[in-house]
């Protein structure tokens, strides 16, 4: 069974079709990157994949639950990380994983948040205000409780946006191993290619809300004759400028 | 059931961290009740002073009016403060996207509330008794149904105001603190709804309110529990969570369709 399964998926704001009739499947154990410019529906997909936005039209099964009616089922057994969305600055990192602990109901808590302390070095920190960490040191907390409840399915979205070179090699290290050691279904928006390049096993293209192209990183690379993924990126996006 | 509970303990649980490290936080919870408490207070003191009234009663009525009403608005700004900071913290897209359930939001906020009201109101009570002799007590038994009305109208006024803060989003903040202070003068807390113009009195008689506050005189000055008035201002106050219940699900279900709730916080 996919972990995720899209068909037909629309969305509209006024006039401008932000997602226009997308449809893909992500299978479990994998990395898909969604790949696209600003704009280009990446962010709006995940929204709808996370249920917190209703599509206009067309269906999403999440874990094998439709989100349109079972969301919570599916909600509880998936996690999400963007650097754009913060947790709570006042509380510590043990209270804000706590907190995220009890939303998403995992038993034995505190043995969960020991675990992911020593998986994230995290044990130096746990008393901190989460306001008071730095950068890297927040998208390490970010990621535990991303990873709180062993999601078996987790939207990232841009994880190493603004993160220094050794503190973004870190999280995909660290989010290889845990795809590795749980089978989970990773889908990862990001504008990083080499990081796509390292994670995805299959890439989907997006421009002005539709896939325009899809396939593994070294299938895409080789049909559009570049060198790497970044040159891939360059010619849809010059494409679409040209056609648009 | 029990996953339920946990989830609600979460949300709760975030909200015990915040205030428990905040000294400020404490502090503003009992500031404008203790403020108000003594700026009405003495105001029903030289009232009574001033007129030579040789029965206490009627600065009693105003003393109880005060820390009562305050048990409205406490609620209500107790509710919306607790879900603003969820915005102001960016912290709502994580919890959209978690499996709390929004009527366990709801639940969450209004135990956040609850607790916010009584640590609130406790150093007012006990001013107005050390400073003023009123025991709020002396209310008797009606006095817990007077709180539990008051404690339902500010909650339903608190789904209406995040009613609009999904709707307008975090622009509509003021409204969490405005709101209850502004139907103040219809809801009768100080002088019986007759004082009103009578056009303004059937908008009045809506009003939970001026029920619990006719019913709070009638024990205090006449010594009578006026259970018609206490069975108003229930039976109006499940009319308005009603309705505000309604309000609020079809503002949700909107939010997730046009996308306030990933654009609530700007």
């Amino acid at each position: 069974m996919d972990a995720i399964a899209v068909q037909g998926l629309v969305k509209r704001f006024g006039a401008v079709r932000a997602v226009n009739d997308v449809s893909f499947v992500v299978p479990r154990g994998t990395t898909t990157g969604l790949l696209g410019g600003n704009g280009a529906g990446k962010t709006t997909t995940i929204s709808m994949l996370l249920g917190i936005l209703v599509p206009d039209a067309g269906s999403i099964t999440a874990l094998g639950h439709d989100m349109a009616r079972d969301r919570f089922a599916a909600l509880a057994r998936m996690n999400y990380s963007s650097p754009y969305v913060a947790l709570p600055m006042r509380l510590t990192v043990a209270e804000n994983l706590r907190v995220y602990g009890s939303l998403y109901n995992v038993p034995k808590l505190e043995a969960r948040i020991s675990r992911l302390a020593e998986e994230f070095a995290l044990g130096a920190l746990l008393n901190r205000p989460t306001g008071t960490l730095s950068s890297g040191q927040k998208t390490r907390v970010a990621l535990a409780k991303a990873l709180i409840n062993r999601p078996e399915l987790l939207l990232l979205d841009e994880p190493t946006a603004s993160l220094d070179p050794d503190t973004a090699d870190y999280v995909r290290s660290r989010l290889e191993a845990y795809r590795v050691e749980s089978g989970a279904a990773l889908l990862l928006a990001s504008h990083n290619m080499a990081e796509v390049e390292r994670l995805c096993s299959d890439v989907l293209m997006m421009k002005q809300g539709r896939i325009v192209d899809r396939g593994a990183p070294d299938a895409l690379i080789e049909r559009y004759g570049r060198n790497d993924l970044e040159a891939v990126f360059l010619a849809i996006a010059r494409a679409s400028e040209s056609t648009a | 059931m029990i996953a339920a509970l946990q989830r609600i303990w979460g949300l709760i649980y975030r909200h015990f961290c915040l205030y428990r490290r905040s000294w400020p936080r404490i502090v503003e919870l009992g500031y404008w009740p203790t403020l108000e408490l003594l700026i009405w207070g003495f105001t029903a003191e030289f009232v009574a002073h001033a007129q030579q009234h040789s029965d206490v009663s009627f600065g009693a009525a105003l003393i109880g009016g005060v820390l009562l009403w305050e048990v409205a608005l406490r609620a209500q700004i107790g509710v919306t403060i607790s879900f603003l900071e969820e915005i102001w913290s960016r912290n709502l897209g994580h919890i959209f996207v978690s499996p709390l359930r929004p009527r366990e939001l709801v639940i969450a906020l209004l135990g956040v509330s609850t607790m916010r009201t009584l640590i609130g109101l406790a150093p007012a009570v006990a001013l107005a008794a050390i400073l003023y002799g009123f025991n709020l007590l002396d209310l008797g038994p009606a006095l817990l149904l007077f709180v539990l009305a008051l404690f339902l109208m500010g909650w339903w006024m608190a789904l209406g105001v995040i009613s609009l803060l999904f709707r307008y989003g975090a622009s509509a903040e003021a409204l969490a603190w405005t709101l209850a202070f502004g139907i103040t003068p219809i809801a009768c807390v100080f002088y019986p709804v007759q004082v009103l113009p009578a056009w303004l009195q059937p908008v009045a008689f809506a009003l939970p309110a001026a029920h619990i506050f006719a019913g709070m005189r009638g024990v205090l000055l006449d010594h009578h529990v006026l259970w018609g008035e206490i069975a108003a201002s229930f039976g109006l106050n499940a009319i308005w969570m009603a309705l505000a219940v309604l309000i609020f699900a079809a503002q949700f279900r909107a939010a997730r369709r046009n996308g306030a709730l990933i654009s609530i916080g700007e």
